[in-house]
């Protein structure tokens, strides 16, 4: 692999991808790659990613465009959920065939 | 020849097809331009590999003598070979092995659909299991030609003079060597005229795309099917075959 590209400013944009492993089971992020376009982006995601089986269906999204919370925010954001155990549906009996809740 | 040994030629060509750009593919591997790269032509070495070992495992069951997969691609010489030109060519630039890929991927997808119409349970299963794979290597590689075709200055004319230098190898892919003829006769192999049309269509669409023109009025070279090949097959085959050469039925 070419070390140049890394520091050339001309480097394919870095997309994150993420993968769907069964049919009713949520996408998941399993990593992120370099590709010029979304097409090769799916494409290199099918090379680098589900080359063991890993999944039926790839989402991209280029890294630029996903926005993230602030680790400094952490305390006012998630603090405050601490003590408020009646957010939580506990209260109520599940039927034992209900999964992945 | 019998009949017995023309159906062991032939399927020692198919696999001598897929076993060679394997090879050539996998010299790659570490090398690539990007990694995500690195990793789809390994994947596509890898994929041509698995189906030159089915094919020679079916070799290895016809001439019922003994022989493994291994004796076929380890032990023969480069005149043994029964591969087309075009896959024993060097990788050159990613141009060069791209338009090598595309030709090859878009003739074995055409072959390998008419191959699962062949009587013949092995072949069929062979044929069936590979055009997935193949399916996606079209895909990929009439991708590249598009987006270097279709891309820079530099990256046209890259793609354009391995178009023009493989341009003459694509002949021998549609053109049936003896035991191919011998074989089609008897409704037991595939008879390469009926992909002519698919590939020619393809090969156009796709240059089309690319902004590419058609190479015209060039000679076509031959002779990869009956054993007669370039030198690079002899440096390939020394670095491929170096191991069991040294150490007969080494295993690891």
């Amino acid at each position: 692999m070419s070390g140049d590209l890394l520091s050339n400013k001309q480097e394919w944009p870095l997309w994150e991808v993420f993968i769907r492993s069964r049919q009713g089971l949520d996408h998941k992020h399993v990593g992120s790659l370099h590709a010029t376009d979304a097409a090769m982006a799916i494409e290199n995601a099918r090379d680098v990613y589900t080359r063991r089986m890993e999944g039926v269906s790839i989402w991209v999204i280029e890294s630029k465009n996903i926005h993230a919370s602030n680790p400094d925010d952490a305390g006012s954001f998630y603090d405050p959920a601490h003590d408020k155990v009646y957010r939580h549906p506990t209260f109520y009996d599940l039927p034992d065939e209900l999964k992945h809740m | 020849m019998d009949t017995k040994q023309l159906l062991i030629e032939y399927t020692l060509h198919l696999a001598d097809n897929a076993l060679i750009l394997g090879h050539r593919n996998s010299e790659w591997t570490g090398h690539g331009p990007v990694l995500e790269q690195d990793i789809a032509i390994s994947n596509i070495a890898l994929d041509l590999i698995g189906q030159a070992r089915n094919f020679y495992q079916y070799a290895a069951v016809l001439s019922g003598d003994g022989k493994t997969e291994d004796d076929f691609a380890y032990h023969r010489d480069s005149t043994d070979f029964r591969n087309c030109l075009l896959v024993e060519q060097p990788n050159g630039d990613w141009a060069q092995t791209i338009i090598k890929q595309f030709f090859f991927s878009s003739y074995q997808y055409f072959f390998f659909s008419r191959l699962q119409q062949i009587n013949d349970q092995t072949f069929a299963a062979i044929a069936a299991k590979s055009i997935k794979e193949v399916a996606y290597h079209v895909r990929w590689c009439s991708e590249w030609v598009i987006r270097l075709g279709d891309g820079t200055e530099e990256s046209h004319n890259r793609i354009k003079t391995a178009l023009e230098n493989n341009w003459k190898f694509t002949g021998e892919l549609l053109c049936p060597a003896s035991y191919e003829k011998e074989l089609s006769q008897l409704g037991m192999s595939v008879d390469l005229f009926d992909l002519q049309a698919a590939f020619e269509k393809k090969i156009e669409e796709v240059l089309s795309e690319a902004t590419l023109p058609i190479p015209v009025g060039k000679n076509m070279i031959y002779g990869g099917k009956n054993g007669e090949h370039s030198e690079h097959l002899g440096s390939l085959l020394t670095e491929m075959q170096f191991l069991q050469r040294a150490n007969p039925g080494c295993e690891w």
